[in-house]
C-alpha cells in the first residue's frame, strides 16, 4: 500500500496525545463531578462511602480512557474478533459457574478485582460489528447472508446475558447492535420485515400460549403503577420525589424524599431522581444538556472519520451511551419499566464507570486516527 | 475511494436519521420532566408532604447473662410502659394532666418528660412511666380518649433475679445519656438500655444484638398507615460467666452488712467463681431509674456500696504479705528456712522502735513458726536483709502492683513501692524503716483483694502466672456451635519449688497447727482442709502513750479507726483447687473476723465442686456449655 499523506498510524505517542480531543475530556470530567456531588448528597453529606470511591474509580477510568485512545486503531481492528471471543467465553463461564453456585451471578472474581463479562460484551459487540462491516462492500451488506452472521453473533451473548438475568444490558446491547447494522447499510426492508415478524410472533404467543397470571405479570412489568404497593411503589415514590422538586429544586442535601430514605438505590439507578428533587427542572436540564454535548461530539467524531471502522465504532459508542441515558431517565420518570440501568458518569458503580470510560477511549481513538485510511486487508496485519 | 464514498453517504444519512430519533426521544424526556415538575409539581409536593415513609427500629432482645452452670443472672421481663408521642397532642401539659388524674405521676417525671420532648424529634415517643402494674394499664386504656398522645406499649426490660447478690459483677443497664450517643439510631429508641457498669458494660455490644427494621408509611400526622416491610433483628449473645451464682449468693450473704469483699478463684484456670463486694445494691433499681433519695443514700453511704471493693479497694495487705517477703528473702539467700531470729516483742532501728503484735515476744523463730504465728520481728529482720526492691519484684511476679485485666472497669493497680518510685513520687530517699514496715505488709504497699487472691492462687498452683477472668463464653444467637475460648497454659513465674513448698507448708500450719493464727478457723473434715494466712491492718497510728497505758481494743474504737481484717487461703490442702481472699474493712482482727468467713467460703466451694460429689447434684442438672477441664500440672 502506498504511503498516503493521510496515513497517521505511525504517529508518536506525544502526537497522539496532542490529537486527543481535550474538550471532550473536560466535558466528561464536568459531568462526572456532578456525579460526585450527587453521591456526596446521597450519603447525607458525606464523601464516604460513595463519593470518595467513585472519584478514585473515575481517576482510574480516565487513565484507561487515555490509554485506549492512544493505542493504534489497527490494533483494535486486528483483535476485534479475539476480544469478542474472550468476552463470549467469559459469559459462558459465568453462566456455568452461576448454575453451580447460588442464584444469579454476573461477576468473575479475580481476587484483586471482579470482571463483569456482560459489560465487556457491550464493548466487544461494537468492535465486532465494526470489524465485520469495515471492509464490506455495499452490495455484500445488502445480501441477506451477510446479515444472518452478525445477528447470530448478537443473539448468542444476548441470550446468555438475559439468562443472568440482566434485561437492561440485553436490551442495550441488542439495540446498539441493530443500530450498527442500520448504519452499516443493511437494507431497510430487513428491519421492516424483522419488526413485523416480531409482532407476528408476539400476538399468537399472547393470545394462546401465555396463561392469565403470566400476562398479569407482564402487564405489571410494563405498567408498574397498576401495582402501587409492589412493583409500582418505587416508581411512584420516584415520581413524587422528582415532581416535588419543581423548577429550582429543594436545594443541595435538602431532598427530603431522597433523604428520608424511601428512594431505592438513590446512589445508583435512581440518582437522577435525587438530582431532580434537589436541583429541580433546571438542574435536570443542565445535566441533560451536558449529555447532549457529549452526544454531539460522538456524532461529529463519527462523521468526521475517514474510515468505516472508526465511524461504526463512533456511532456504536454514541448510541450505546445514549441508550444508557435514555433508559435510565425514562425509567425513573415512569416512562419505561424498571430494568436496572445506571446513569452513565453519575451513578455509583465501578464496572459501569470503567466500561463507559473504555468506550469513550475508543471514541477518542477514532478521533485521534480520524484521517487514517484502513484498507480491506488491514485486519490481517498488512 | 469511490466505494467508500457510497458507504459514507449511506452512513451519514442514516446517522442523521438516528441522531434525529435520539433528539426526539430526549425531547420527550425533557417534556416529561417539565410535566412532572412544573405542571404536576404542586400535586407531587403535596404528596411528598403527606406520604412519608418512616423507618422504625425494632429493639433487639438483650442477651441473657448466665452463671457457669447456666443459671440466669440477667434476663428480660415484660414491661408495660406508658408513652407520650408529642406530635399527636396539641398540648403536652393537658395530656399529662389528664394522665395524672388516672395514675400518679411525680412532678419530677413531668419535668423529665418535658426535657426529653425538647431533645427528641416530635414523632418519637417519650416514656412517662415504666414497669406498670396491670390495673394502671387498664385504667389508662379505658380513659384513652381523653388523653391525646398517650399510648401503652409492651416492651421488655432487664431483670436481675438475684441482682443484689452479684451487683459488683453484673453491673447494670440504664437509659442512654447524651454522651453515650454514637449516632447509632438504636440508642435513640425510647427506653433503650445499655450496660453502664459491670459485665453488662463489658459485653454491651455483644449483648445488645442487632436491631430489626420495620418500614411503615405514615401520614402527615405521624400516624402509621401500614407496615411495608419488616426485618427482624438479631437477639444479643448469651454471655456465660465463670461465676457460680449459688456460691456468689452464699458469699455475699456471709459478708453481710460489713464493708467487705471476697474473691474466689480456680487456681489453675483463673476462673473467678465469686467476686463479692458488700454492702451491695440492687441493679434493678438502676434499670428502673433511681429516685433522688435512693441515689443520695447510695452515694453517701460511708461503706460505699457502689465501689467494687474486690477490684477497686486498695488495702495494705498486712501479714498476708509475709509469704512474699519470705520468698524474696529465700530467693536472695539472706536466710534459709532454718535461720532463726529472736523475737523480744520489738526491734530497735535508729531512733525508732518497731513492735511485734505479740508484745511479750515470740522467742526464737524460724520461718515456719514465724509465718504460723505471724511474728512481726522475724519479718522486720528478713525484710531489712532483703531490701524493698526485691520484695516488690517478688510481689509483682505474684500479681500485685499491676492491673490484672479482669475485664471489669475500675480495676485498681495497687502500689508496690521501690526506691526509684519513692525518689520520683515523693522526692525523698527510701528509709530503711520503711522496708521494715513493708516486711509486715504495711507502709506504702497497697493491694486489691483480687490481687491477694491471685497471689494465693499462684502460690498454691506451684508458681504459675494464672490470670483471673470472668467470662466463660459469649454465645452469639446465630451461631450453632460456638467456639469455646481456650484457657491458656500459664507460664511459670520462676520460684524455686522447695521455697514454694516451704511457704505452702507454713500456710498449712497457720490453720492446722495449734499455734497457728487461724487454728480456730480450720476445716476439720478430712480432704477439705484449708491453708492460709491471716492479716490485720492497722489504720491508725498507735501513740507511745497509748502503748504504755494499753492499746485500745477494736470494739472500743470508732468504726473508721478499727483494723482491717484480712485472710487469704486455699483448699484443699493437698492438691489445691480454690483460692480465696477476704477483706473486711474495719472488721477487727484477721484471725477473729476474716478467717472464719474464708473458712466458710472454702468449705462451701469445695462442697459445691461438681467433681467432689455430695451437693454437686444440683449443679449437674443444669446444662453445661462445656465441661471445665482443669490442667493439673
Amino acid at each position: 500500500m502506498a504511503l498516503s499523506p493521510f496515513r497517521q498510524s505511525d504517529m508518536s505517542l506525544g502526537q497522539r496525545l496532542w490529537q486527543i480531543n481535550w474538550f471532550f475530556v473536560l466535558l466528561v470530567g464536568i459531568t462526572a463531578s456532578i456525579g460526585f456531588g450527587m453521591l456526596y448528597s446521597a450519603a447525607n453529606g458525606n464523601f464516604d462511602p460513595w463519593a470518595s470511591r467513585q472519584m478514585i474509580r473515575f481517576a482510574a477510568g480516565l487513565f484507561l480512557m487515555l490509554m485506549v485512545a492512544v493505542i493504534d486503531i489497527h490494533v483494535w481492528l486486528r483483535y476485534a474478533y479475539a476480544i469478542y471471543a474472550v468476552s463470549l467465553a467469559l459469559l459462558v463461564v459465568v453462566e456455568f459457574s452461576g448454575s453451580i453456585g447460588m442464584g444469579a451471578q454476573r461477576w468473575i472474581d479475580l481476587g484483586v478485582f471482579t470482571i463483569q463479562p456482560s459489560e465487556m460484551m457491550k464493548i466487544s459487540i461494537i468492535l465486532l460489528l465494526a470489524r465485520y462491516f469495515y471492509a464490506a462492500r455495499l452490495e455484500d451488506v445488502g445480501r441477506i447472508s451477510h446479515v444472518i452472521v452478525p445477528l447470530i453473533l448478537i443473539a448468542v451473548p444476548a441470550f446468555l446475558i438475559m439468562r443472568q438475568p440482566d434485561l437492561g444490558t440485553t436490551i442495550l446491547m441488542v439495540t446498539t447492535g441493530i443500530a450498527m447494522l442500520f448504519l452499516a447499510g443493511v437494507r431497510i426492508w430487513v428491519f421492516v420485515t424483522g419488526a413485523l415478524a416480531t409482532i407476528a410472533a408476539v400476538i399468537p404467543l399472547w393470545n394462546f400460549v401465555l396463561l392469565d397470571y403470566q400476562k398479569q405479570r407482564l402487564l405489571t412489568f410494563l405498567d408498574p403503577e397498576k401495582d402501587p404497593l409492589g412493583a409500582g411503589y418505587h416508581i411512584l415514590q420516584s415520581k413524587i420525589a422528582l415532581g416535588s422538586g419543581g423548577m429550582f429544586g429543594k436545594g443541595f442535601l435538602e431532598g427530603s424524599q431522597s433523604h428520608l430514605s424511601f428512594l431505592p438505590e438513590k446512589q445508583t439507578d435512581f440518582i437522577f431522581t435525587m438530582m431532580a428533587e434537589e436541583f429541580g427542572l433546571v438542574g435536570g436540564l443542565v445535566l441533560i444538556g451536558l449529555y447532549v454535548m457529549l452526544l454531539i461530539y460522538g456524532f461529529a467524531i463519527s462523521l468526521r472519520c475517514r474510515n468505516q471502522f472508526g465511524r461504526l465504532i463512533g456511532m456504536g459508542v454514541t448510541t450505546s451511551f445514549f441508550l444508557n441515558i435514555f433508559v435510565n431517565i425514562a425509567m425513573v420518570m415512569g416512562l419505561l419499566p424498571v430494568v436496572g440501568m445506571p446513569l452513565p458518569l453519575i451513578s455509583y458503580g465501578g464496572t459501569a464507570m470503567l466500561t463507559l470510560m473504555f468506550s469513550f477511549g475508543l471514541l477518542l481513538c477514532v478521533y485521534v486516527h480520524r484521517d487514517v485510511q484502513i484498507g480491506p486487508g488491514a485486519a490481517d496485519g498488512n | 475511494m469511490h466505494r467508500d464514498g457510497d458507504r459514507y453517504k449511506i452512513f451519514s444519512r442514516r446517522s442523521i436519521v438516528l441522531f434525529g430519533g435520539k433528539t426526539v426521544l430526549l425531547s420527550g424526556l425533557v417534556g416529561r420532566m417539565y410535566y412532572l415538575q412544573i405542571i404536576e409539581g404542586e400535586k407531587y409536593k403535596t404528596l411528598a408532604d403527606e406520604n412519608r415513609i418512616s423507618l422504625k427500629l425494632i429493639a433487639p432482645k438483650r442477651g441473657r447473662i448466665l452463671d457457669r452452670f447456666g443459671r440466669p443472672m440477667a434476663v428480660n421481663q415484660q414491661n408495660y410502659r406508658v408513652l407520650l408521642i408529642p406530635e399527636n397532642t396539641k398540648d403536652v401539659d393537658f395530656s399529662l394532666m389528664q394522665l395524672g388524674k388516672v395514675i400518679p405521676i411525680s412532678s419530677h417525671d413531668v419535668q423529665r418528660v418535658k426535657r426529653e420532648i425538647k431533645r427528641r424529634r416530635r414523632f418519637l415517643p417519650v416514656i412517662i412511666r415504666e414497669n406498670m402494674v396491670w390495673e394502671d394499664v387498664a385504667r389508662i386504656e379505658v380513659n384513652a380518649a381523653e388523653m391525646p398522645g398517650i399510648t401503652i406499649d409492651v416492651g421488655e426490660t432487664r431483670f436481675y433475679p438475684d441482682g443484689t447478690q452479684a451487683a459488683s459483677v453484673l453491673g447494670y443497664v440504664s437509659g442512654v445519656s447524651e454522651k453515650d450517643l454514637t449516632g447509632d439510631p438504636l440508642l435513640e429508641l425510647p427506653g433503650f438500655r445499655i450496660g453502664k457498669a459491670g459485665m453488662e458494660k463489658v459485653h454491651d455490644l455483644a449483648l445488645r444484638g442487632k436491631s430489626g427494621i420495620t418500614q411503615v408509611e405514615v401520614n402527615a400526622f405521624g400516624r402509621q398507615i401500614r407496615e411495608l416491610e419488616r426485618r427482624e433483628g438479631l437477639p444479643g449473645a448469651e454471655t456465660w460467666l465463670t461465676i457460680d451464682m449459688e456460691l456468689q449468693k452464699f458469699v455475699t450473704k456471709r459478708l453481710g452488712d460489713e464493708a467487705a469483699s471476697a474473691v474466689v478463684m480456680d487456681i489453675h484456670t483463673g476462673e473467678v467463681l465469686t467476686l463479692a463486694s458488700t454492702p451491695t445494691f440492687d441493679p434493678n433499681a438502676f434499670n428502673r431509674g433511681l429516685s433522688q433519695a435512693e441515689w443520695k443514700a447510695l452515694a453517701s453511704n460511708p461503706r460505699s456500696p457502689l465501689n467494687n471493693k474486690a477490684i477497686a479497694g486498695q488495702y495494705s495487705p498486712g501479714s498476708t504479705f509475709k509469704m512474699v517477703v519470705a520468698l524474696a528473702a529465700l530467693e536472695k539467700g539472706v536466710v534459709t528456712a532454718n535461720s532463726k531470729f529472736f523475737c523480744t516483742g520489738e526491734l530497735e532501728l535508729g531512733d525508732s522502735t518497731f513492735h511485734c503484735w505479740e508484745r511479750r515476744g515470740h522467742g526464737s523463730m524460724d520461718m515456719l513458726s514465724a509465718i504460723t504465728q505471724s511474728c512481726d520481728v522475724y519479718f522486720y529482720e528478713i525484710a531489712k536483709r532483703t531490701g524493698i526492691d526485691r520484695i516488690s519484684a517478688m510481689a509483682r511476679r505474684l500479681g500485685m502492683g499491676q492491673i490484672l485485666d479482669i475485664e471489669l472497669a475500675g480495676e485498681k493497680k495497687g502500689l508496690m513501692p521501690t526506691r526509684a518510685w519513692k525518689k520520683k513520687a515523693k522526692r525523698v530517699s527510701w528509709q530503711q524503716g520503711e522496708t521494715l514496715l513493708a516486711g509486715i505488709g504495711q507502709g506504702f504497699i497497697l493491694t486489691t483483694p483480687l490481687q491477694l487472691a491471685v497471689m494465693t492462687a499462684r502460690l498454691a498452683n506451684g508458681g504459675k502466672a494464672v490470670k483471673p477472668h470472668l467470662t466463660k463464653q459469649v454465645v452469639p444467637f446465630d451461631v450453632a456451635d460456638p467456639v469455646v475460648p481456650e484457657i491458656p497454659e500459664f507460664k511459670s513465674i520462676g520460684i524455686h519449688p522447695p521455697h514454694l513448698n516451704m511457704i505452702k507448708k507454713a500456710m498449712g500450719a497457720v490453720s492446722n497447727s495449734p499455734y497457728g493464727t487461724a487454728y480456730r478457723s480450720r476445716i476439720k473434715e478430712p480432704g477439705f482442709q484449708l491453708a492460709g494466712k491471716t492479716g490485720t491492718v492497722q489504720v491508725r497510728r498507735i501513740t507511745k502513750a497509748e502503748r504504755e497505758t494499753g492499746v485500745k481494743k477494736n470494739k472500743d474504737l470508732e468504726w473508721r479507726e478499727r483494723d482491717h481484717a484480712l485472710f487469704v487461703g486455699y483448699a484443699p490442702l493437698k492438691n489445691p483447687r480454690y483460692a480465696v481472699s477476704v477483706v473486711v474493712e474495719h472488721g477487727g482482727g484477721g484471725s477473729s473476723i476474716a478467717a472464719p468467713i474464708a473458712k466458710d467460703i472454702l468449705m462451701e466451694v469445695q462442697r459445691r465442686d461438681p467433681s467432689r460429689g455430695q451437693s454437686g447434684k444440683a449443679a449437674k442438672s443444669h446444662n453445661f456449655p462445656n465441661s471445665t477441664t482443669v490442667k493439673k500440672g
